[in-house]
């Protein structure tokens, strides 16, 4: 999908989107207060003063979030991505390249490490932080290759019986002519076809931006947690409002309409859990973050240990069966919550 | 049916592709051509002259495929709700009233057991006609219940595609759609019966990023548009002149992602080879 970068305010070198300017400022001038106060007690009452009202005027500002602007976080240039959280969660982490086919796609990153005292496989999309890093790891859009890659990984955790978790982090699997050469569907579609009937238990995570196929590739989970300001939709708001508005510049109301929020997809049934982020926003606090991710993934997946192989994958299969909402001959109830 | 009223004359219809052409002439997109549209309905909607494949209409598709007599539906009542509420320029809930009158059926996929020269058969047709056959619950479930039926029966699988995608107008739950008949057809594929696809113009999106490309076997018709992003997004992407023939059966045949591609006129015989070689054996 076309996707115009979210609007950044630049000060410094501290990304900010504009409904974050107030607090950002305002903790300037706490700042700024600190380092003239040089200790000097007479300051500390108003600076205590200024602290509470950034947290206040923070608070106020997150909690009337309009759906548009959960999407400008999930894509915030600081948020913490799957290597951030590995690197925090797992860090004896040993990354594994390559689908043994055609390449190695640095757009899906994955491999063992120990995690809560046991080894497990930890798959998930990568983005770049930098330049060239963003253009190395093809902005988190997946090739084949990558799909394909997760699915060796997922095969080997299988047959050695280690737990899975995926971090879910793309705006789409990569639209471009030598994906769809490699077989871009038949990737996507085996990927699904492959994780639903594995024996291990499986945690998935959405910790940005879900979009579309290409993140629902690695999310065929016993359980699908998200963070509290990542989406996930069936199409970015962009593709959606162009397509069905006609009209990108209708992203916000395609954005609403789609109900592609943490909250949203927690009343559709669709995730079992939304992960608290760190206040204002999982990028200012990777820390806290990835403990709250963490502390989640770690509680699901003890309750999959004490599952049967076999039970694993019934309860995946039942997870999924019941996804939708329809009404069958003349029963006029919808079976899906509201 | 018989229950819409008046003001559902009023929706604008011109997006939704036509299956059948209709006039006494038709103009054939591949050779310019202009046909009698009877001898074009004769010949099963395919261009006696170039052998371009027009739209075919489920029920024509049906009868052209199973042994006469031998379908019978099932599922015809499941019926998609609103789950969001959704609305764009139009509300959900009037499009898919104005899809079910344009397309006669209840949502964009047909589905039930027939037998194709005496081999029992589960099978899905899609409806192009109704919201450009997008996958969204109600499709979704009856796919599903395809490869459900499919395993209890110990029958063949057989989905005939024509799909742009995830229907968007029910957002996520559509997405999840592909991993509900992925599912499925896993678990169909691990007692050994075989699955044919065969894919129409155009199948794209969601629909081939699941269980169209999963085919034990597939086939495509001529030409068909076989995808999963759209030739414009993809331009938009990479700014340059695409390939020719991209994204088309021939282009995927060529790329290893085919089968095989069949005329629409020996699709019967090649599915009826094809079964007698792959399905359940008699037990003796
Ligand atoms: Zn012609």
């Amino acid at each position: 999908m076309a996707q115009t970068a979210a609007p950044l305010v630049r000060a410094g070198d501290t990304p900010m989107l504009d409904f974050e300017r107030p607090v950002v400022e305002l903790e300037r001038k706490i700042e700024e207060l600190v380092r003239v106060s040089g200790g000097a007690t007479e300051l500390h009452p108003q600076i205590a003063l200024l602290g509470a009202r950034a947290r206040e005027l923070q608070q106020k500002i997150f909690a009337e979030l309009t759906p548009w602007q959960k999407v400008q976080l999930s894509r915030h240039p600081a948020r913490p991505y799957t290597l951030d959280y590995i690197e925090r969660l797992v860090p004896d982490f040993i990354e594994l390249h390559g689908d043994r086919r055609f390449a190695d796609d640095p757009a899906v990153v994955g491999g063992f490490g120990t995690f809560a005292g046991m080894p497990v496989l930890v798959v998930g999309h990568q983005k770049g932080r930098s330049t060239k890093e963003k253009v190395q790891r093809n902005f988190g859009q997946p090739k084949p290759e990558g799909y394909r890659k997760a699915q060796r990984l997922m095969e080997l955790a299988a047959r050695t019986r280690r737990p899975i978790l995926c971090l879910i982090d793309t705006q789409g699997a990569y639209p471009g002519v030598d994906a769809e050469e490699r077989g871009q569907a038949e990737a996507i579609a085996t990927s699904l076809e492959i994780m639903a009937g594995l024996p291990v238990p499986i945690v998935c995570a959405v910790i940005g931006e879900g979009g579309s196929g290409g993140a629902l590739a690695l999310g065929v989970a016993n359980r699908i947690l998200m963070l509290e300001y990542a989406t996930y939709s069936v199409i970015s708001p962009e593709g959606c409002a162009s397509i069905l508005w006609r009209d990108d510049g209708k992203k916000a109301e395609a954005a609403a309409a789609m109900k592609m929020t943490a909250t949203d997809l927690l009343r559709l049934g669709v995730v079992d859990e939304v992960v608290p982020e760190a206040p204002g926003g999982a990028h200012r606090d990777h820390d806290l973050s990835a403990r709250n991710l963490g502390e989640a993934l770690r509680r699901h997946l003890a309750e999959l240990l004490l599952m049967a192989p076999e039970a694993l994958r019934n309860d995946r299969y039942q997870k999924f069966r019941h996804m939708g909402a329809f009404v069958e001959s003349g029963d006029k109830a919808a079976p899906t919550p509201a | 049916m018989a229950w819409y009223k008046r003001e559902d004359r009023e929706d604008d219809l011109s997006e939704e592709k036509r299956s059948v052409p209709a006039g006494v002439f038709t103009k054939c997109p591949g050779c310019r051509a202009v046909l009698d549209t009877d001898n074009l309905n004769k010949n099963h909607n395919v261009c006696p002259q170039c052998e371009h494949h027009f739209p075919l209409a489920s029920a024509r598709r049906l009868e052209l495929i199973l042994d006469p007599g031998s379908f019978v539906e099932a599922d015809a009542t499941i019926e998609s709700v609103d789950p969001l509420g959704f609305r764009d320029s139009k509300k959900y809930g009037d499009r898919l009233r104005a899809a079910r009158r344009v397309s006669g059926g209840a949502d964009a996929v047909r589905a039930g057991s027939g037998r194709i020269e005496g081999t029992p058969v589960e099978i899905g047709v899609f409806v192009f006609e109704f919201m450009g056959g997008s996958m969204g619950s109600v499709v979704g479930e009856k796919v599903t219940r395809i490869f459900e039926r499919a395993l209890e029966r110990r029958a063949p699988a057989l989905v005939f595609s024509a799909s742009g995608g995830a229907r968007m107008q029910e957002g996520v739950l559509s997405l999840m759609q592909m991993a509900k008949t992925s599912a499925a057809l896993g678990r169909l594929r691990e007692v050994g019966l075989p699955y044919i696809s065969v894919l129409l113009n155009p199948t794209t999106g969601g629909v081939a990023a699941s269980f169209a490309m999963l085919g034990d076997v597939i086939l495509a018709e001529p030409k068909a548009l076989i995808a999963f992003a759209g030739a414009r997004v993809i331009q938009n992407t990479i700014r340059q002149r695409l390939p020719p023939g991209f994204q088309r059966a021939e282009f995927l045949l060529d790329h290893g992602f085919l089968d095989k591609i069949v005329h629409r006129n020996q699709t019967r015989a090649t599915l009826a080879s094809l079964l007698k070689l792959l399905g359940p054996r008699a037990q003796s």
